[in-house]
């Protein structure tokens, strides 16, 4: 196959995945997007093999790896709970960084098969590009590892706040920055290892800081590593699919995260420098006895049966409830009885983009039912239950109405503004960020204390009757 | 002052020309992108790197991306990070170079590491978001 040919075909691929892209503007042409990625990937593999030609040897070895790696993924994607793919998702992109710290140390060991030069000298600007996507895989690596830990509830979600880590940080970046530059001069292999090296440990001191409520941004930030890295390796490379695959997944990732951001009101800055949630506000309390109503299953039942209008608004409680299947058939039977039902998603709800939407995909919700947080919160008012389940910080009226509030300027969803809100809760105790929501102690708000999850059930029960 | 101009768009002409030339007689040989880039070398009178065609193509596909994914539904965002996922392992053309063309073992050896993480991230990528998207249906009337 000629050079231009797989240029040609690299192109291809790379335009496929645009429209793979492209297809998830809307539910009904996602799955066909999702096959053109697919058609794309094949292309680029058949690409490489014909143009590569490579050994009977090889071949059987690129076989035993597309099937082993293949295997064990189909495997996963088959088993893995919808509730777990915030994890799932940081584990998949740490593959991505470390495939491309390998795929940048087999160029250094054999820079001939990829037509940068030979060993001891490699072209600088090779080099260059190599050291930045080696550096990000690297980074990528660690980082995700240590977000799917803390996802994965196997490390605490709690910011790890360590002393100095801004200098400490700092310094390491500039330690790869002159490492690079040696690089380059020495062609040293030593020098690369320690690029990697220095680059996986910042990869830990960066996202170990981030506490469990951030984790949005950190997977979308994480996403968005994980392309400028494959970039990098393109640009080594000279491939066309690369590279634009690479600056897709990097610019997706970054606008993922400033949603995330904006949805918080924080700066993408002061997410990454960390330590929010660690402390848990002391303003909170001020000593005045405030009251709070508690309802049953059956007041429950009974206030949205003879409601008009009900707007669920989950949160990341309902995803560790696994509550989604129950509160579907809780709206069923709403709808049964003529209830007009609407789910309400906060940007940030859950531990990563669209968590909220895909559990409740899963529990058969039509996607239709389901509305951002823009398009639905002038309804609150005309609602006649909000029904909160597993979501706290984000309906905090004082992030509208306190200007002292640690979370002011975030935009919440005005559940107060319904003529009665239930709120599903495990106890009193205030949410990630710590701070008092004011909400429990309006006249029109009702707590259910209990399990998301058997609370929605006992509701269903309770509606039976 | 014309002729001059003239003398030099031909010989970049001819330079060009040349290069075409050369690139078709050495594509079995010539590596994907420096043929690509040698093309670009001769058009442009041997002033432009092929680096700076890199780039532009580069600096093109994150303001695809940056567009295109705005117009992502936030209830896909999730399948989003998946695919975006499952495309980053296009790297696997690195993994299957160094395996199937490296004469040094540890080259194949992190070769061969690479194809099998980014394996696992194709076939897992794609199929949970498929997964995924098979489940969202519109409310049946």
């Amino acid at each position: 196959m000629s050079a231009n040919l797989a240029s040609f075909l690299y192109l291809v691929s790379g335009v496929l995945f645009i429209m793979a892209l492209r297809g998830l503007s809307h539910p009904t042409t996602s799955r066909k997007g999702n096959l053109y990625g697919m058609v794309g990937m094949a292309i680029a593999i058949v690409t490489t093999l014909i143009y590569a030609t490579p050994s009977f040897n090889g071949f059987v070895l690129i076989l035993a790896g597309l099937a082993i790696g293949g295997g064990a993924g189909a495997v996963i994607a088959k088993r893995i709970a919808m509730t777990a793919m915030p994890q799932l998702v940081a584990a998949f992109h740490s593959l991505v960084g470390l495939a491309a710290v390998m795929v940048a140390a087999a160029a250094l060991y054999a820079p001939e098969s990829f037509g940068i030069g030979v060993v001891g000298d490699i072209h600088a600007q090779a080099l260059v590009e190599m050291s930045l996507g080696v550096a990000i895989g690297a980074i990528t690596f660690t980082g995700s590892v240590i977000a799917f830990l803390k996802l994965d509830g196997r490390m605490s979600g709690k910011p790890i706040l360590l002393p100095m880590r801004h200098v400490v940080n700092a310094g390491l970046a500039i330690g790869l920055v002159v490492l690079i530059v040696l690089l380059v001069t020495t062609q040293s292999h030593t020098i690369f290892w320690l690029i990697v090296l220095l680059s996986l440990v910042l990869g830990v001191l960066i996202i170990v800081p981030i506490g469990g409520a951030d984790m949005p941004v950190v997977v979308s930030m994480l996403n968005s590593y994980s392309g400028w890295a494959a970039a990098g390796i393109g640009f080594t490379l000279g491939n066309l699919a690369l590279i634009i695959t690479g600056a897709l997944v990097g610019s997706s990732g970054a606008i993922l995260s400033y949603i995330m951001c904006k949805g918080m009101n924080r700066s993408f800055i002061s997410v990454i420098l960390g330590g929010f949630g660690g402390e848990t506000a002391a303003a909170t309390d001020d000593g005045i006895e405030r009251t709070v109503k508690q309802g049953s299953a059956d007041d429950a039942a009974y206030l949205m049966m003879n409601a008009q209008k009900v707007i669920i608004v989950p949160g990341y409680g309902m995803a560790v409830a696994q509550a989604q299947h129950a509160l579907r058939e809780m709206a069923d039977k709403l709808k049964e009885a003529g209830v007009e039902v609407k789910y309400a998603i906060h940007p940030v709800a859950g531990r990563m983009p669209g968590h909220m939407n895909v559990l409740l995909a899963e529990a058969q919700v039509p996607y239709d039912e389901v509305f951002e947080l823009e398009d639905i919160n002038s309804e609150f008012a005309q609602a006649d239950v909000a029904y909160v389940i597993g979501a706290n910080d984000v309906t905090n009226p004082s992030a509208r109405d306190d200007k002292s509030s640690p979370i002011y300027g975030m935009p919440i969803l005005d559940v107060d503004k319904a003529r009665t809100c239930l709120f599903v809760k495990r106890s009193l105790g205030s949410g990630y960020a710590g701070i008092d929501n004011t909400l429990f102690y309006k006249d029109g708000t009702m707590m259910l204390l209990g399990d998301a999850k058997k609370m929605t059930e006992e509701i269903v029960k309770a509606m039976d009757h | 002052m014309e002729p001059t101009v003239m003398e030099k768009a031909l010989d970049q002409l001819d330079s060009a020309v040349a290069s075409v030339r050369a690139a078709i007689e050495n594509v079995q040989a010539a590596e994907v992108a420096d043929a690509a880039g040698a093309l670009a070398h001769g058009a442009s009178g041997g002033a432009i790197d092929p680096f700076v065609f890199r780039l532009a193509i580069f600096v093109l596909a994150i303001f695809v991306g940056y567009y295109v994914v705005w117009s992502v539904t936030p209830a896909l965002h999730t399948p989003l990070m998946s695919v975006t996922n499952a495309i980053s392992s296009v790297i696997v053309v690195g993994a299957l170079l160094a395996v199937g063309i490296s004469a040094s073992g540890l080259a194949t050896g992190f070769g061969f590491i690479a194809l099998v993480l980014a394996s696992v991230n194709i076939f897992g990528g794609f199929l949970v978001t498929s997964r995924m998207l098979a489940m969202y249906k519109k409310k049946d009337k």
